[in-house]
């Protein structure tokens, strides 16, 4: 199969589903001329005209609204923020417009609506550049928030959020943008709020999604060289959580880490955490362990970076924590 | 810490002329040497990013200097600067000696934010500067607090808040613009206007070009100023502080400049030609105040000489401070993120 990189696939998306339905359009900063501050969009601006791929000013708070207002009235709007951190200044309107419209009409306005960019940590870019708010957003009824760990899932899911009819955050990371992944031609779709066991196992669970998905993956092959055997599932969508999968596969290994690089107070891995414990407490064998980055702003210092996220070293530690294994 | 201290040996001026400004000799010397500091450490700033020394998102103020040193000439220590992430200009110009940014770049601890906040996030509440922030527009209501608290107080400090031609496109700055008149704030919006947000000019953002103009749905005196020339922007400031120390309120003033640089170090700059650029850089600010000072005879060759080897030697002093210190270790970690010091942080 061919392989393509992570930010083609998610222009490959927008580009079928542009040329499937007129009604979507593409709005964010620099997604037109200048092709994308990490050229998701190059070359749509060519092909779609300025139309529908259009430029903003500096304006998050009100090209959100007015992308939500677009929606209500018949579009299916695509919006980049350049990262999630940026998006900040426009949450008032997703949480209190988008996911709020449909109910508080009793029905009657729908938000077809994707929302869509960079999220958590890139590298030395200090707090205001390296948080992951994919918690946040997963808190919010009314949303649906995917967070796609490669160019596979990312195409079709992308798809997916498009094609629904419910306001979707659609989380990805500079530093997946030029990851490379097998994706076929033709096309597909990917389910909203389905998981995937990316790695088959036996003995403990590792529940993850989106970027860190990596250190989950590389801690399984190095685990297995001990020979323990990890199952690994991708969540690929944090609103819904596929509970059942996760469930499905503790009761199996009796085991669970969950990985993830938000902050700990509230995050999905404290939900995962209460619903297995719910819903399959006699089948535990060992408490459940979270890693998650550390509960402080991300600072600049490569060593306080590496002392913050989650990192292959420290899954590892916790998967034989929960093996009762030394050493 | 330390204060940057330009040192040069002046040797007395064959003739002294008086000038044709009414500005002295001091003030051109004083502006010369601070924007050389701010171009020379910026120049090395970018050799350093390219060596993976600095990392990050880097913005360089090359260009720029004179909307800097202008107003500089015009303030006193008391008052307060707050700017964006384009942050490395303004501290050296508020007077902290550039090593600790040079560290601060190097995520070494003994920068001005501790290795914390690197080039975005400079930091220095000895010499009144408020920082460096990374979400465009952020800083605007930010600075209308800072002159609000000083109001409070009953001082007259005034405080300068830069932004970029981009961010007046936030909605923060109406909000801010609005409660700082409704108020009378002691607070002068600076807009650092060197026509692009990134890649995006300022004829692509809006309908109004001229961005002084921002100012008069609120009343607010607003101007343009041509912001490669230090006398034009001082006498600008010069008023607006005078009008903000009595208690008359903010002012806005569009500052027109340019910068020499791509937007942060990795920036093709497709949108727009060398042309354009050379077109600025033959109005230099630096070489437009060094050539009124050579022909005023204010400083002899010797003296520009030992002038620009004194700015080279703070900006090696600078490399040298920052290369030499470490980075902050892990227990550091959990600190500085409240004053609490025994907050019970989540540690698994
Ligand atoms: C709210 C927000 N949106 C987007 C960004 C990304 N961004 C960083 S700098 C920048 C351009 C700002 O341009 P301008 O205000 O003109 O300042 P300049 O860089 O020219 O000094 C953008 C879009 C950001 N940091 N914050
Ligand atoms: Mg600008």
């Amino acid at each position: 199969m061919r392989t393509i990189e992570f930010r083609e696939a998610l222009r490959e998306a927008m580009n079928e589903e542009m040329r499937r339905d007129e009604k979507v359009y593409l709005m964010g900063e620099e997604v037109a001329e200048y092709n994308g501050a990490y050229k998701v969009s190059k070359g749509m601006l060519a092909e779609f005209g300025e139309k529908r791929v259009i430029d903003t000013p500096i304006a998050e708070l009100g090209f959100t609204g007015i992308a939500i207002g677009s929606a209500v009235n018949g579009l299916r709007p695509i919006v980049e923020f350049m990262t999630f951190n940026f998006s900040l200044v426009a949450i008032d309107q997703i949480i209190n417009s988008a996911a709020k419209m449909m109910s508080m009409s009793g029905g009657q306005f729908p938000v077809p609506i994707v929302f869509r960019g960079a999220t958590a940590s890139a590298g030395m870019l200090s707090s205001q550049h390296s948080q992951a708010f994919d918690n946040w957003y997963a808190n919010c009824p009314g949303l649906k928030v995917i967070v796609p760990s490669n160019p596979y899932d990312a195409k079709g899911l992308l798809k997916s959020a498009i094609r629904d009819n419910d306001p979707v955050i659609f989380m990805e990371s500079e530093q997946m943008y030029g990851d490379k992944g097998e994706v076929p031609e033709g096309e597909y779709l990917i389910p909203i709020g389905v998981a995937d066991i990316k790695r088959e196992g036996k003995d403990v669970t590792i529940v993850s999604f989106g970027k860190i998905m990596k250190q989950a993956l590389s801690a399984a092959v190095e685990l297995e060289k001990e020979g323990i055997s990890v199952e690994v599932i991708d969540l690929r969508t944090i609103r819904p959580i596929d509970y059942a999968t996760v469930i499905t596969s503790v009761k199996k290994t009796n085991r669970l880490v969950i990985v993830e690089e938000a902050w700990p107070l509230g995050s999905i891995a404290t939900e995962v955490a209460f619903k297995v414990q719910k819903e399959a407490f006699d089948y535990l064998d060992a408490p459940v362990i979270r890693i998650t980055t550390a509960d402080v702003p991300l600072p600049y210092a490569p060593t306080l970076i590496e002392a913050s996220l989650p990192n292959v070293e420290r899954v590892i530690k916790a998967v034989k924590e929960v093996m009762y294994v030394k050493k | 810490m330390e204060k940057v201290v330009i040192k040069t040996k002046k040797e007395t001026p064959v003739a002294e002329k008086k000038s044709s400004t009414k500005f002295s000799k001091e003030t051109y010397i004083k502006w010369f040497e601070s924007m050389l500091l701010m171009r020379k450490f910026e120049e090395k700033t970018g050799h350093l990013y390219i060596q993976q020394k600095i990392r990050g998102f880097c913005h360089l103020y090359i260009g720029q200097e004179a909307l800097v040193a202008g107003s500089e000439s015009v303030l006193r220590r008391e008052d307060r600067v707050i700017t964006a992430y384009r942050d490395h200009a303004h501290p050296i110009g508020r007077g902290l000696h550039p090593k600790y940014i040079m560290a601060e770049m190097m995520a070494k601890v003994t920068g001005c934010s501790k290795g914390k906040g690197g080039s975005m996030h400079i930091f220095s509440k000895e010499f009144n500067f408020f920082g460096g922030h990374g979400i465009v527009g952020g800083q605007i209501p930010l600075g209308a607090g800072i002159a609000f608290a000083d109001k409070y107080n009953g001082n007259d400090n005034v405080t300068l808040c830069y932004m970029g031609d981009g961010a007046v496109r936030q909605g923060a700055l109406h909000e801010a613009f609005n409660m700082a008149m409704l108020w009378k704030l002691p607070v002068i919006f600076i807009i650092e206007n060197n026509n692009y947000a990134m890649g995006t000019s300022v004829e692509r953002t809006s309908n109004v070009h001229d961005l002084w103009k921002l100012g008069l749905s609120y009343e607010m005196p607003s101007y343009a100023v041509d912001g490669m020339t230090c006398e034009a922007v001082h006498e600008a400031i010069e008023e607006a502080v005078n009008r903000a120390r009595k208690g008359d309120g903010p002012t806005l003033l569009e500052m027109k400049t340019y910068r020499y640089k791509g937007h942060s170090m990795s920036d093709a700059q497709t949108y727009r030609s060398k042309d354009e650029v050379k077109d600025y850089q033959a109005q230099d600010p630096i070489e437009k105040v060094l050539a009124t000072i050579k022909k005023n005879k204010w400083m002899t060759d010797a003296d520009i000489e030992a002038a620009e080897k004194n700015v080279e030697d703070i900006v090696a002093e600078s490399v040298k401070f920052g290369e030499d210190s470490p980075y902050p270790t892990a227990d550091e970690l959990y600190k500085d993120v409240y004053t609490q010091t025994d907050y019970p942080y989540i540690m698994e």
